[in-house]
């Protein structure tokens, strides 16, 4: 019974996603350039980075990333440089036919939004992942995140603002690099590779109060 | 005398092993044995360093190169990260050492530096010697010739001495005096414009950096910024 039951789910999911899929792939060939919120692509986006692009796990907010990171990523997506599961499941759908200047005008929109802390990590971890954060953990060569990331964790050109993101998706991303995931995205495997799960907690919970 | 030891110790270790399953005691009594006798060698034969600290020196280069670049040819982060590869190791070494003692301000070096013993710091420093990988580039290239003139012959006008009188005609340095050539656009122009609000920071402890003070202070903006255009491109 069960193992029926279960295929037929996959089965259900399967058709969601292809569906998704194909919705994204159908509105993003039709993209006019992107600027306002009735803006056919921009109304993809947020069927799963939610409304004014604050991000719905598992899918990232996106208000306020830095807009050479998100057309990167975009390109990323269509190149399959980045292949982690959701990558793959959801976004190598979505950006299969994003032409340059499109990706660069939806991040370009998604700059704009000002972003809001998703404050869901464990309070009690934040302060350990501060220290991790501003300062690094050099007998153990783990390095500190605050040169690149910056001081209030906001990215700067094509590094990631990590403040605000949810730790759900801090954590999963945290714990991708040292499983061979997005191999090409140097220096980060290396760096992240040498967090443990305790430390990607605590990281993971204090960038999500980050304002 | 102190390498037979090594030997004796190491075959001990070895029998031991052989007889014990677990080893656990043996293995831990012999490394810091292995240690101590690695430590009484006056000159430290490179063999005898690379059998003991290999996973320390590899692990710590990593370590750096996580931010540096994996040629250690810098990274431009949030803050500009200095490539250390071709680098004076006299220069790197009194670097390291300004950041535990304040004389440079940085907080995340101090906390690096403050990890690295000092055969670890010499053993760094002689690893970023050795590589040469090309400069990142990216500096704008506009005033590169205005930057090569005032390298090369330095502003009269304003007292300005010429950058390659100390710093070697190809900006390689020598001894303390630091390589620049391929070193990141951003960093130079930060160096450069803060230098006297990083460097020299310890009143007890006076050092090189105060050659650099009133040349740093004469350079307007726009020099410092031709003249680290100029030099991040050399190879």
């Amino acid at each position: 019974m069960l193992p029926v039951m279960r295929g037929r789910e996959i089965g259900i999911m399967s058709y969601v996603r292809l569906k998704i899929a194909v919705m994204a792939i159908a509105f993003c060939t039709a993209a006019a350039p992107a600027g306002h919120a009735e803006n056919a692509a921009i109304r993809n986006c947020n069927w799963c980075h939610g409304a004014s692009g604050q991000g719905y796990t598992p899918a990232p907010r996106l208000a306020g990333q830095r807009p050479q990171y998100v057309a990167t990523q975009l390109m990323n997506f269509g190149s399959h440089a980045r292949d982690n599961p959701f990558s793959k499941m959801y976004m190598w759908g979505a950006a299969a036919n994003l032409s340059r200047q499109t990706a660069h005008d939806l991040a370009a929109y998604y700059a704009t939004l000002s972003p809001r802390a998703a404050n869901d990590g464990d309070r009690g971890l934040a302060a350990e992942g501060q220290s991790i954060y501003q300062e690094g953990m050099p007998d153990a060569n783990i390095a500190a995140c605050v040169v690149c990331h910056g001081p209030n964790a906001e990215g700067v050109r094509g590094i990631p603002r990590l403040g605000g993101l949810a730790y759900t998706y801090l954590k999963r991303r945290l714990g991708q690099w040292s499983e061979g995931f997005n191999a090409g995205a140097s220096p980060m495997p290396s760096i992240a590779g040498k967090l443990s799960q305790n430390q990607i907690e605590a990281l993971a919970s204090y960038l999500s109060f980050v304002k | 005398m102190a390498s037979s030891r090594w030997r004796i110790d190491t075959m001990r270790r070895h029998d031991r092993s052989k007889r014990r399953i677990a080893g656990a005691f043996g293995a831990r009594l012999a490394l810091p044995i292995a240690f101590a006798a690695i430590a009484f060698v006056g000159v430290c034969r490179a063999g005898d360093m690379n059998t003991a600290a290999t996973g320390g020196i590899q692990a710590k280069l990593s370590y750096c190169k996580d931010c540096h670049g994996p040629s250690a040819q810098g990274y431009d982060g949030y803050f500009p990260i200095p490539r250390l590869a071709g680098q004076q190791t006299e220069y790197l070494e009194n670097q390291l050492r300004a950041f535990i003692e304040h004389r440079r301000t940085n907080n995340v070096m101090f906390n690096v530096a403050h990890a690295l013993s000092p055969g670890m710091i010499a053993a760094l420093a002689a690893d970023f010697r050795g590589l040469d990988p090309k400069p990142i580039g990216g500096a704008p290239t506009q005033f590169v010739a205005l930057g090569r003139k005032i390298f090369q012959d330095g502003v009269p006008d304003a007292n300005i001495a010429a950058c390659a009188a100390c710093h070697g005609p190809a900006a390689t340095g020598s001894g303390p005096i630091p390589r620049l050539a391929g070193q990141l656009y951003p960093y130079l122009i930060k160096e450069l414009v803060n230098w006297g609000k990083e460097r020299g920071q310890n009143p007890a402890k006076p050092d090189t950096s105060a050659i650099m003070s009133p040349v740093a202070h004469s350079l307007n903006r726009s020099q410092i910024e031709a003249v680290a255009a100029y030099v991040s491109y050399l190879r």
